[in-house]
């Protein structure tokens, strides 16, 4: 009951007065931000990196793991009553949620995927709690070769998951990793890439290259089409839960984490594959199917389930392997980093306190989310009506406020707004901005790993395969991308079902009219 | 001649309406109702979704007034685009509703009836909602 142990020392941190204050600015902060539309977790997160040099590393973990958390509650408060989705893990509940809503039942909705939420976010925490130290034992033995087969296969499954299509998730991470490299490598002292100017000599700080295209990223995809006219919002109506509707989400809560957790788990995941299949598993399996596509309650309680176990299933790799799976891990692993602290196998030993205070964190910050999204949602609605101008400038300014204080030089913020144009361009065209910054954390580790492998085996590269752990996890990859590509798949037929049953009740409400 | 009146889908909006009515009626002059959002925000809640309009106009309809609607997105803040309106109409009156604010309110978010009223070369009518109860 080793672990059990060190979880209650985990609460006992976590529930001091100072970190609930910290875990209450992040979830507050965190729904602020899955609120409104473009800005994420992940940009967040980007933006609050600076704070590592400062905060002490229990604190800004807390409050990161709140902003995490809270990004997933808050995206389904705009998707159910502005039906525009803050996230792609979001779309499902906007379409059922939306219609809910509209019919004077969104209040109803709003709560099912708050509680669904909460049950899956516990759930699935709880099983993170039982499931990370074990594998984290287990990892512990893997050598460089097994890291690089590990490293290979986050690099190509977030480049082929997330995203439009593999090739523009593979162009993507590419940049990531090239940005990676420029710098003056560690073994040789090689200058790379840095055009002979000193101030690329240290390479490009993480903060400037994920500010740039995240945030300033964003802003200027915002500016260059802003005006688009509001979107009528529903209101929340009055009214709370019926019998009829706890008795109608339980399961679907239930199914929905059961699915959510592993997907978010396997690198192949990403957070939308599990609301999809989330939602057509309620569809196939809900006495109400004519209800799905006008409002079915099933319909959001199960991917909205999903959607926030796979969040905490993202954690398991991360905190064990040191993989992430999403851009909003990626910048935690960055946050680590800069703490001189190497996630991997070793973090549960290592920062066994920290860990696990972060852990509990994750069980307070549930709890907290509950009690803030429930009663709240009008005062977070109300974040909509910013206009936007005042909203991208205030980001804009922390954004150059963050990259100047890494390193108080003016050449980071000329990167900065250069790389903003950089994420300005993949947004316009359509490539994915996570696997840029996955490629771009997870190259330098890549590459150290590999050069350690190969010291090791003094050049020999069948190293790399000869591993069974790396053998296994190759194989695990053509089946993960093969399962990937299935997903789609499937998730493509699910979307063109959808878009034929809302087609249908649309029509009817027209004609209606 | 022409009466402009500024619409938000509010109370103070809907008595801006009906006085507005009630004054075109009386002078026999035409209606022109506007309603505006710069559209920078996600939610603007001044801006009237169609239901709404629809509401109005067969309001307008009963009345058998000449009127005009106009909705559009954009441009300035709604206060600058009603003065500019009826410039443009050479509006004989404008209309518009207003609401109570607390001075901390108005420092702050500045008031849209303060411009209209400075701005306006026209006399400006303005209407308080009915106190609700």
């Amino acid at each position: 009951m080793g672990d059990f142990g060190a979880l209650l020392d985990g609460f006992a941190t976590a529930l001091q007065p100072m970190y609930l204050l910290y875990a209450l600015i992040g979830v507050t902060l965190g729904t602020a931000v899955g609120v409104l539309p473009g800005i994420g977790p992940a940009m967040t997160l980007a933006l609050l990196l600076p704070l590592t040099y400062s905060l002490e590393p229990t604190a800004a973990f807390i409050m990161f793991a709140g902003i995490y958390y809270g990004g997933m509650y808050g995206g389904s408060t705009t998707s159910i009553l502005l039906n525009a989705p803050g996230e792609s893990s979001s779309i499902i509940t906007a379409l059922e949620g939306n219609r809910m809503a509209k019919a004077g039942r969104g209040s109803a909705a709003l709560a099912t995927a708050a509680i669904g939420s909460f049950v899956a976010g516990t759930i699935a925490t709880v099983a993170l709690t039982l499931v990370a130290p074990t594998i984290a034992r287990l990892a512990v033995q893997l050598g460089p070769a097994d890291y690089v087969a590990l490293l290979v296969l986050a690099f190509l499954t977030v480049a082929a998951v997330l995203g439009s299509s593999p090739p523009r998730g593979i162009a993507s991470l590419g940049i990531g990793l090239f940005l990676g490299l420029v710098g003056t490598d560690t073994l040789t002292g090689q200058q790379r890439f840095t055009l002979g100017l000193p101030a690329l000599a240290d390479g490009i700080d993480v903060v400037v290259v994920a500010v740039g295209v995240f945030a300033v990223g964003e802003a200027l995809h915002v500016a260059s089409r802003m005006r688009r006219g509001p979107i009528p919002l529903v209101p929340a109506g009055k009214g709370w839960m019926t019998k009829d509707d706890w008795r109608r989400s339980w399961k679907p809560w239930l199914r929905g984490t059961a699915i959510g957790f592993p997907i978010g788990t396997l690198p192949a995941g990403g957070a939308e594959v599990g609301t999809f299949l989330s939602y057509s598993a309620e569809r196939k399996l809900s006495k109400h199917r004519e209800e799905f596509g006008k409002g079915a309650i099933e319909g959001v309680a199960g991917p909205e389930a999903a959607n926030n176990a796979s969040a905490a299933g993202v954690l398991v790799p991360l905190l064990t392997l040191g993989l992430p799976t999403s851009a909003t891990a990626a910048i935690l692993i960055s946050a680590f980093q800069s703490y001189g602290i190497q996630p991997g196998p070793l973090l549960f030993q290592d920062e066994s306190a920290l860990i696990w205070a972060l852990i509990a964190s994750l069980y307070i910050g549930n709890v907290l989310l509950l009690v803030l999204n429930l009663p709240l949602v009008g005062i977070w609605v109300k974040l909509l009506q910013i206009p936007r101008p005042y909203l991208y400038a205030g980001i804009l300014t922390f954004a150059a406020l963050g990259s100047y204080s890494v390193g108080a030089s003016t050449e980071d913020l000329v990167l900065l707004f250069l790389l903003g144009l950089l994420g300005w361009a993949m947004r316009n065209f359509g490539f994915p901005i996570a696997p840029a910054v996955v490629g771009l954390i997870l190259g330098p580790i890549a590459e150290e790993q590999l050069r350690r492998a190969l010291a090791i085996s003094q050049g020999d590269p069948t190293v790399l395969v000869t591993s069974p752990f790396a053998a296994v996890v190759y194989a695990a990859l053509v089946v993960f991308l093969f399962l990937g590509w299935w997903l789609r798949r499937r998730q493509a037929r699910t979307e063109a079902e959808l878009a034929a049953v809302v087609a249908t009740p649309a029509e009817s409400e027209r004609s209606s009219s | 001649m022409t009466i402009v009146v500024g619409y938000v889908p509010k109370p103070e909006g809907r008595a801006a309406l009906r006085a507005a009515v009630e004054e075109a009626d009386l002078r026999g002059e035409q209606l022109h109702v506007l309603n505006t959002s710069r559209g920078d925000a996600y939610v603007d809640p001044s801006y009237a979704s169609p239901e709404d309009l629809a509401e109005v106009r067969g309001l307008l309809e009963e009345t058998g007034l000449t009127f005009e609607l106009e909705q559009h997105v954009g441009g300035q803040n709604g206060a600058d685009e009603v003065v500019a309106t009826a410039t443009r109409l050479g509006a004989s009156l404008i209309v518009i509703g207003i609401r109570r604010r607390s001075p901390t309110g108005k420092l702050v978010f500045g008031s849209d009836a303060q411009r209209i009223l400075l701005e306006a070369e026209c006399p400006v009518l303005s209407v308080k909602a009915p106190s609700a109860g």
